[in-house]
């Protein structure tokens, strides 16, 4: 049998998992595992410029493959910084590994340098974690790492090693286990089929039918079933903020996303329903609005593969514990074997009433005539360059709800975005990692001029490693989504929502190696949108595009309303 | 209302810690906690005692069997159970009292397992509410100091908690 250090088991154990980067940052406690990184030529390294930014690029390859990001850092600081991008991830139920270093374990509980307790800080943002005590524990703990971050309801797992496991000397007989069993851990691999009938029943005699589908379908790969199922029943599908994608946006049965910043069609359907299929989504504050006021007629089905989130805001008629692809295709065979039909007249009526709530909004804007572009205009700019098949991840703030609402995702995994922590800083590193595992596809940032600046350093990485990412910056001058809330709430009183000073993006990119453009005028977008994608294709491009400053997003829920209870711009109320 | 939660857990370092952790941080209350190996040295056994509306019992369940160390869990309160407290409570006894709290402790199954001229240490066991209503009888002025284990608890009958 091999012999190798716990440094090198650790990598060779990455390799088994089929990884090919690594994004992190070196120092002390993990000078081993970078040595032995450096030693090899399967794993590869890719240094970012803050471990925050590692964490994020990890995230962001995992959510555009289902596959976890592996992060690397070093003890103190170094696993401290990765702290926010891994919250973000366990919010998101992403799968993500990351290896932190540690000082010496005889050195642990002494306040060593650089010591911190990485398992006492993360705790609460990972969905396990393992702390190192035999260096010859490091393959079956990297396998159950893996296992754990990629089964059932994904999330971060933390693999936290002292120094002195990967000291290159000492060695010890490598194998990698190929199979893991956990005793304790056994996620649902089948719905309950008593319970799906149920489901199956009460779909079938709805009049007033509503899918309501979330990230969970695109964790779950359920987005084929989601369209057979939504198909062959003509009912309507709307989409969490995480769930955007798992539905086609250009199908007539989609109405758009529901929820705070939702349609106006979505969230009158959701209103008024008399069943919701929840696929795969929470029942998140953000989407139900006061809960005692939620679809007051509504019998609720809710498939999810973490019971937990099962009757945890809201009470649920027919719960289904399960992955939702499997418990989707036992709905579809199930639905063939009783061979009924919803009633066809119900639903036409209902469809004519969707068609007259869509008629009433829809998603209007009004545009300006003196040239400056609103920021729905410059989502749907984007959107016509790209053609809508675009890797689009964003950062947060009301660029992030226009890029949800304005860009027409057909395809899951498209739409990557900090949903359910909010991280401004996110979407330049999350960009990156996906543009460094699809180097064809074209891969945009929105972003606002607030947000990128808090990543702003991983242009220097993007030029080290040539990730031509593109930022498409929607520059209104503030923290808009603050300012938005100051306006609405506290008489329009911005307090720190204005940032002053800001650089010249032009010459900050250039310094770091890249093109910047600016978009003064709605004439300019078409021109620098071409010059992007085509002159500059291989470069990474900074798009600098002055959107309006006063434009909030609508509509908006009513706080502690129902999901009818909505702004639809700065004077009209439903 | 109060339940008795009762877990088998894998015996590593860092398991107690998420178990309590999960408790702060979605701020579920815990009123007794008690914990221990069990036969099998691979296994500890914890009882957890907690109040919440059914909704929030729910949950803790739920949470606490994510909880990947997590190998077990029963609420014991939603059937026959037996649950025993211990109780070590040190009194003062003088004078008259002495023969009092002796004869009070004896109603109560209590023993008196150390003593000094004018202190006993009383050892009681039973439900939380026997040694509750002990305190009262023997009146809580004279208690100098006393020291609970929390709740252990096992389901009557053929019912068991085991791997
Ligand atoms: C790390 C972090 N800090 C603070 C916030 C609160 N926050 C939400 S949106 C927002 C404003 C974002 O401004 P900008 O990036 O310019 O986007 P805009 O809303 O103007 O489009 C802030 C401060 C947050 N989400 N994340
Ligand atoms: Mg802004």
């Amino acid at each position: 049998m091999e012999l190798l250090s716990g440094g090198e088991m650790l990598i060779r154990s990455l390799h088994e998992e089929g990884v090919e980067y690594v994004y992190g940052y070196p120092g002390g406690s993990l000078l081993h595992v970078y040595d032995a990184l450096y030693r090899q030529d399967s794993v590869k390294h890719v240094l970012v410029r803050h471990e925050q930014a590692a964490a994020h690029m990890a995230d962001g390859y995992a959510r555009a493959t289902g596959k976890a990001g592996v992060v690397m850092v070093t003890s103190g600081p170094g696993a401290t910084n990765t702290i926010t991008g891994i919250a973000t991830a366990f919010t998101d139920s992403i799968p993500m590994v990351v290896i932190s270093g540690q000082v010496m374990s005889y050195l642990v509980g002494d306040d060593a340098f650089q010591e911190t307790d990485m398992m006492g800080i993360s705790r609460p943002v990972v969905k396990h974690s393992f702390s190192v005590k035999n260096p010859q524990d490091i393959p079956e703990i990297v396998r159950k790492a893996f296992y754990i971050a990629q089964s059932g309801r994904p999330g971060p797992v933390v693999i936290d090693i002292p120094k002195d496991m990967t000291i290159p000397s000492e060695r010890f007989e490598y194998s990698y286990p190929k199979k893991v069993k956990i005793r304790s851990y056994n996620p649902p691999q089948k719905g309950h089929s008593g319970q799906i009938r149920k489901a199956v029943e009460l779909l079938l005699a709805a009049k007033r039918p509503i899918i309501y589908a979330g990230g969970g379908v695109i964790l779950g790969k359920a987005s084929e079933q989601l369209r057979q199922l939504a198909r062959l029943l003509n009912y309507p599908v709307t989409n969490t903020l995480m769930g955007l994608g798992s539905y086609p946006a250009t199908d007539r049965q989609h109405l758009g996303m529901l929820g705070m910043h939702g349609t106006y069609e979505a969230n009158m359907v959701m209103h008024h329903s008399d069943l919701v299929l929840c696929v795969g989504a929470r029942f998140d504050d953000r989407v139900t609005n006061n809960t005692s006021k939620f679809c007051p007629d509504a019998k609720i089905v809710h498939i999810d593969i973490d019971p937990s989130s099962i009757a945890k805001t809201v009470s649920v008629d027919v719960p289904i514990v399960g992955p939702v692809d499997s418990v989707l295709d036992e709905m579809l065979e199930m639905i063939a074997e009783i061979g009924d039909k919803p009633d066809q007249q119900a639903l036409e009526s209902w469809w004519s009433q969707i068609e007259e709530w869509r008629k009433r909004h829809g998603m209007r804007y009004e545009k300006r005539d003196d040239g400056l572009l609103k920021p729905q205009e410059a989502i749907e700019g984007l959107y016509e360059a790209t053609k809508g098949d675009a890797f689009i991840t964003s950062d947060v703030g009301q660029h992030q709800m226009f890029a949800a609402q304005y860009y027409k995702f057909d395809k899951p995994n498209r739409w990557i975005n900090s949903g359910g922590l909010g991280t401004m800083g996110f979407g330049l590193p999350a960009a990156m990692g996906i543009k460094m595992n699809f180097p064809d596809d074209m891969v945009v940032c929105v972003t606002g001029e607030g947000s990128i600046q808090m990543n702003i350093q991983e242009l220097s990485t993007c030029l080290q490693y040539g990730i031509a990412v593109k930022i498409f910056c929607l520059n209104n001058g503030y923290l808009g989504m603050v300012r938005q809330w100051q306006d609405m709430n506290y008489e329009g009183r911005h307090s720190s929502s204005y940032m002053d000073s800001l650089p010249d993006w032009i010459k900050l990119v250039e310094a770091y190696g890249h093109v910047g453009i600016n978009v003064k005028d709605k004439s300019e977008l078409k021109g620098a949108l071409d010059d992007c994608f085509g002159k500059y294709k291989d470069r990474l491009v900074f798009v600098n595009v002055a959107v309006d400053p006063e434009e909030h997003v609508y509509p908006m829920q009513v706080p502690t309303g129902s999901m009818r209870d909505m702004w639809l711009s700065k004077t009209e109320r439903t | 209302m109060r339940h008795i939660i009762s877990i088998l857990l894998e015996n590593e370092p860092g398991a107690l810690a998420r178990v309590v952790g999960l408790f702060a941080q979605r701020s579920y209350n815990i009123e007794t906690l008690t914990v221990a190996p069990t036969e099998d040295p691979t296994l500890s056994r914890m009882t957890i005692t907690t109040v919440g509306s059914e909704r929030v019992i729910e949950q803790i369940t739920k949470q606490l069997n994510k909880l990947i160390e997590v190998v077990k869990l029963v609420d014991l309160s939603e059937g026959a159970h037996v649950e025993r407290e211990l109780m070590l409570i040190k009194v003062k006894a003088t004078g008259a009292q002495r023969a009092e709290i002796k004869r009070t402790a004896d109603i109560f199954r209590g023993q008196i397992v150390d003593v000094t001229a004018t202190v006993y240490t009383i050892q009681l066991t039973g439900e939380s509410s026997k040694l509750d209503a002990f305190i009262q009888a023997i009146g809580p002025n004279c208690v100098l100091e006393t020291v609970r284990t929390g709740v252990s608890g096992i389901a009557r009958g053929e019912k068991t908690l085991t791997l």
